[in-house]
């Protein structure tokens, strides 16, 4: 029998604002215990919520950039459930009506694209962390660190469209590089600013119902992601042809032993008693702000791909490859206006040089200019890259560079004749031989002449003026 | 001089006929006298209240007042959080909690100008009728010490009628302003929900909950909402409205008022007679001063107790679930787990009516259950709202009794929990409406109980209570400081 | 209306409760009786009102985005009942 898996993702963003979502603490990362906490986010007694404008900005872009439909009146709601790292004992989130619903994003894979379908998108708090004290399973007590808590989260629901792991991986990808795009999350996954849940199930082939379901938790990156879920559903196909059942559970996956395993002890059914924050009144986006809000949604990441493809000529991949930032596709763009006439080299210069392009040490005419004098014969690709190398170290204009140090070649098919008939001349019995059917010679009077020139001349150049000249 | 009011004090202060230490030490010592029986504070600042008066005392003399309460003291019911004083929200589970912030009614208060005596006792976590679920012993009635002073706001109503402050400021969640101040002698009013800012006030159901005055005279009342009420951007459910002059409203005439009476506040059996009998007098005063009667429906009042039972409820489950003995408070020292730990922490901290609520409210809000009792109760409420916005097409304020007896005996009603209840029958429809109301001597029963008289009124308008109110106290003029026996 | 012990003993663990025996008979009883009373409103058709879900009738405020510390790490952990450096100690979770 064939199965097919049937693969829904939910995703939890940390939106990178500066303060929290219902207080004025900072929202960063790293910070001593406790450093960031004030009486609301610790759930003091009295404290009261009050709503970060700019959470709501981030989640809106969020929900254009994915085709969602916002909704002018959504609602928060308490999830009602004890633990350590959650002060108030609920979490504020959004239940019954949350904030964009209906979305989508389409993923590229060999076959094709494929359209996955976003459920919902709504707003939450984060809660703090939980150390255990001491490594081992015998330690007594655990410490509460609540900075994290009230940190604001976007969580993000697929449809159940995934049918493959690298489906799930390209839709993580893919979302993740529109939330960095948009600049409201920066996606790091193993840092825990983007975090994945996975629900699988798997059915016969043909079948119309889903499967039972298994949660899986964990993954703490898209290559984990990818393969829990090859695991996971391998486990599940054979439990069935095995005859059992799958149970519909929680479970973690271990990446060291490459196994899922069920999540003991605290997933006994929780009640969240979900009800509406009273606390906080309907949150309403009004539709100009909206549509101010639309304005500033940049060219996404699949858009730029179409785009670059289709304008430049680059193959999809190398368009990936430079569309993997923001800003290392728009340095292209940059350089291509200065000089433009050779997109595919512009552009694999620009992915060689992403780096120092990403930490601002070239300019995009360095890489021009660099790709325009390689192309015109002016320097050589040896040079070529020497320079652009000096340029970083130096900060100094490539041409100057160029000119100080004598880089440039010769590529003026004149003067190189002069230079081609020295070299025949001083080497008549080459010539000959060469005449008489070596062709493996030409690179000898290339050698020669690059000698004669100390290197300057444009090696293609030589080749071009010495068959001429020998015939 | 304790049965001057909040305003004589405040003048006679500022034009220096009495230091502030002077006042405050006068009424220190009262309490000092008074509170073992009356059992009014849970916390008294006796030394810091001095430094305080005497930083007034200094000010005054270099020309400055902080603002129009200077240097008078009063007392803040234990459920708003003072920064570096103890606050316990007459619980247990908060004997130990120190708050690291002040509300926004304290920091309003203080900014006044005022001393702040203490802390007054209360309700547990604002939960009763009658004071007699704190932790720390009920407050008694200064009428009649056997008596219950009311609640949730007991100690507060108590300490105003036994001259234990000039002033005092209470919640009102279901009544608990208004009814002990109604069996006590004095006024009290529950502001339009969003009037005051709950920022650091401990909640109880958060969209019914609000900070209000407990005074010994309406323009004292005034003064004090006048003092508390405003915006505050801490608090999302605090409206933006400008603060009326409430004192001027104190003098206009009722001439014109549209008084109604709903008949569903008038029928049935447990309105005692004489409680009747003081509120239709204050009717008649109303119209001799050329206010107008109209009799109006509000149909949906049988209902409002059971829906305020559950939303209540409800909202207390989760605002007191934070009470978890892990950050601040009570923990109980056990062997076990986590939550073994919780769970013991909260069953030694919590007292029986807390527990009792909290199950409720868990119960109302848990899987399957949410929407025959939440969700109905909800559109109950939006029933009741509707009552009043239909009434409020026809009349300006309404005129009800606020309790429907005067002060029962203590540990008269703590055996049933649905007798306790029904206490608040005439007060709690106003919470769930978010309307204004207010609550004013009128009338003494035959054993020399206080009775009270509650107006109701539009969203924002406190001023019509207002005007009304202090035409009552007026034309019913009545000893507002129980006769204590100097012990 | 009846309410079973198991029930009692269902929501006293989701808040975290803990009874004894004596409190969870009272309980029953006490509950028993008010969840009569409040089931008043059954009687009362309520078809297609709309739910007062919140007090006031507005859409909810917006603060700007910034940050100011509230700086008072210390006073926040000096109510712990239990510290450890400046975490806040807990028992374990028991797997049960």
């Amino acid at each position: 029998m064939e199965f097919e898996a049937v693969i829904g993702l939910e995703v939890h963003a940390q939106l990178s604002t500066g303060s929290k979502i219902f207080c004025a603490c900072s929202a960063a990362f790293g910070a001593p215990p406790n450093e960031n906490t004030c009486p609301v986010c610790t759930g003091m007694p009295g404290v009261l919520p009050v709503l970060n404008r700019r959470v709501v900005e981030f989640a809106v872009r969020t929900a254009l950039a994915t085709s969602c439909a916002v909704r002018k009146k959504s609602v928060f709601a308490r999830k009602n459930y004890f633990y350590p790292d959650l002060p108030k004992a609920y979490q504020i989130s959004q239940y019954e009506l949350p904030l964009a619903l209906a979305g989508h994003i389409d993923i590229e894979l060999e076959g094709g694209a494929k359209r996955i379908g976003i459920t919902r998108i709504h707003l939450e708090e984060d809660a703090g962390k939980l150390v255990h004290e001491g490594e081992f399973a015998g330690a007594q007590a655990s410490l509460a660190d609540l900075n994290r808590c009230s940190v604001p989260l976007m969580e993000i629901v697929s449809e159940p469209d995934m049918r493959t792991p690298e489906e799930a991986g390209e839709y993580l990808r893919r979302l993740r590089d529109i939330l960095v795009y948009l600049e409201v999350c920066d996606g790091n996954m193993e840092e825990g600013s983007f975090r994945c849940d996975a629900n699988v199930s798997v059915r016969p082939m043909g079948q119309k119902e889903f499967g039972t379901k298994a949660e899986l938790k964990n993954m703490n990156s898209f290559r984990n992601v990818e393969k829990a879920l090859e695991h996971e559903i391998r486990r599940q196909i054979e439990r069935i042809e095995d005859g059992d059942k799958v149970v519909q559970e929680t479970r973690l996956w271990d990446a060291a032993a490459g196994v899922t395993v069920p999540m003991r002890g605290k997933e006994e059914a929780h009640d969240y008693r979900y009800f509406p924050d009273p606390d906080l009144l309907p949150l309403i986006v009004e539709e100009a702000w909206v549509e101010e809000l639309r304005q500033t949604i940049p060219e996404l990441p699949g858009e730029k791909i179409t785009r670059l493809t289709r304008t430049y000529g680059l193959s999809r991949y190398d368009a990936g490859l430079l569309s993997s930032s923001r800003a290392l596709a728009d340095f292209f763009e940059e350089s291509l206006a200065v000089f433009g006439d050779n997109p595919k080299v512009t552009a694999n210069e620009c992915v060689h040089w992403k780096e120092a392009i990403a930490a601002g040490k070239i300019s995009p005419e360095t890489i021009a200019h660099a790709v325009e004098d390689r192309e015109k014969g002016t320097i050589s690709a040896t040079a070529s890259k020497k320079l652009v190398e000096l340029a970083i170290e130096t900060g100094r204009p490539i041409r100057e560079i160029r000119d100080e140090k004598g880089l440039t070649q010769v590529s003026d098919t004149g003067a190189l004749e002069e230079t081609v008939s020295k070299v025949l001349a001083a080497n008549p019995k080459e010539v000959e031989s060469y005449r008489g059917g070596k062709a493996g010679l030409l690179s000898f009077f290339v050698g020669q002449v690059m000698k004669e020139t100390r290197g300057k001349a444009n090696p293609r150049i030589v080749q071009e003026v010495l068959k001429k000249t020998l015939g | 001089m304790h049965e001057w009011t909040l305003l004589s004090a405040a003048r006679k202060v500022r034009e220096k006929e009495i230091s502030s230490r002077e006042l405050t030490r006068a009424i220190l010592d009262r309490i000092e006298r008074h509170n073992p029986r009356i059992n009014a504070y849970v916390t008294v600042l006796t030394e810091k209240a001095m430094k305080d008066a005497l930083a007034c005392d200094e000010a005054l003399q270099k020309g400055r007042t902080l603002g129009p309460l200077h240097g008078v003291p009063v007392g803040l019911k234990d459920i708003f959080c003072t920064r570096g004083i103890r606050t316990t929200c007459g619980s247990r589970i908060l004997h130990n909690f120190i708050p690291p912030y002040d509300a926004t009614v304290t920091g309003k208060v203080l900014s006044s100008g005022a001393v702040l005596l203490g802390k007054q006792n209360m309700d547990e976590f604002a939960m009763g009728s009658s004071t007699e679920t704190s932790h720390f012993g009920p407050a008694r009635n200064p009428w009649a010490l056997d008596r219950i002073p009311g609640g949730s706001s007991g100690g507060t109503a108590a300490a105003v009628a036994a001259g234990l402050c000039f002033a005092g400021v209470g919640t009102d969640t279901g009544g608990s302003i208004r009814q002990p101040a109604s069996v006590c002698g004095v006024v009290g009013l529950k502001p339009t929900y969003g009037r005051v800012s709950r920022y650091g006030m401990i909640a109880f159901a958060s969209s019914l909950d609000q900070g209000g005055p407990i005074t010994r005279s309406v323009p004292d009342a005034a003064m004090i909402l006048s003092v508390i009420a405003g915006h505050d951007r801490r608090d999302s459910t605090s409206v933006d409205l400008p603060v009326p002059d409430y004192l001027a409203a104190t003098r206009e005439s009722v001439k014109g008022l549209k008084v109604g009476l709903p008949r569903e506040y008038f029928e049935g059996e447990g309105l005692d007679p004489g409680v009747r009998a003081a509120v239709e007098k204050t009717l008649a005063v109303l119209t001799s001063q050329g206010a107008q009667a109209l009799e109006i429906s509000l149909p949906h009042t049988r209902y409002a107790l059971s829906a305020y039972y559950i939303i209540a409820p409800a909202e207390a489950s989760s605002n007191l679930a934070r009470y978890d003995g892990v950050r601040y408070g009570h923990r109980a020292r056990c062997e076990g787990g986590l939550i073994e730990m919780m769970s013991r922490t909260r069953a030694e901290g919590f007292g029986a009516e807390v527990k009792r609520r909290v199950m409720i409210g868990t119960y109302a809000l848990s899987a399957g259950y949410y929407e025959a009792y939440y969700g109905k109760a909800q559109k109950v409420r939006t029933l009741i709202r509707r009552d009043f916005e239909e009434a409020f097409s026809k009349v300006d304020v309404i005129l009800t009794p606020t309790s429907p007896t005067p002060a029962f005996r203590i540990g008269e009603r703590t055996g049933d929990p649905l007798t306790m209840y029904l206490s608040d029958i005439f007060t709690i429809p106003c919470n769930l409406a978010g309307i204004p109301g207010i609550s004013v001597p009128c009338g003494m029963s035959r054993e020399g109980l206080p009775i009270g008289a509650q107006l109701l009124g539009k969203h924002f308008r406190e001023e019509d209570l207002f005007m009304a109110a202090a035409a009552i106290e007026r034309e019913i003029p009545l000893p507002r400081v129980a006769p204590m026996g100097e012990a | 209306m009846a309410i079973t012990r198991e029930e009692v003993l269902h929501v006293a663990r989701l808040a975290r409760l803990a009874l004894s025996d004596a409190e969870v008979d009272r309980l029953r009883d006490q509950l028993g009786g008010i969840l009569d009373y409040i089931r008043q409103i059954d009687t009362l058709d309520t078809g297609d009102v709309v739910p007062t879900s919140h007090a006031v009738e507005m859409g909810t405020p917006f603060r700007d985005d910034s940050v100011r510390p509230f700086g008072g790490k210390e006073a926040l952990l000096s109510n712990a009942p239990d510290r450890e450096g400046d975490f806040f100690r807990v028992p374990r979770i028991i797997e049960d």
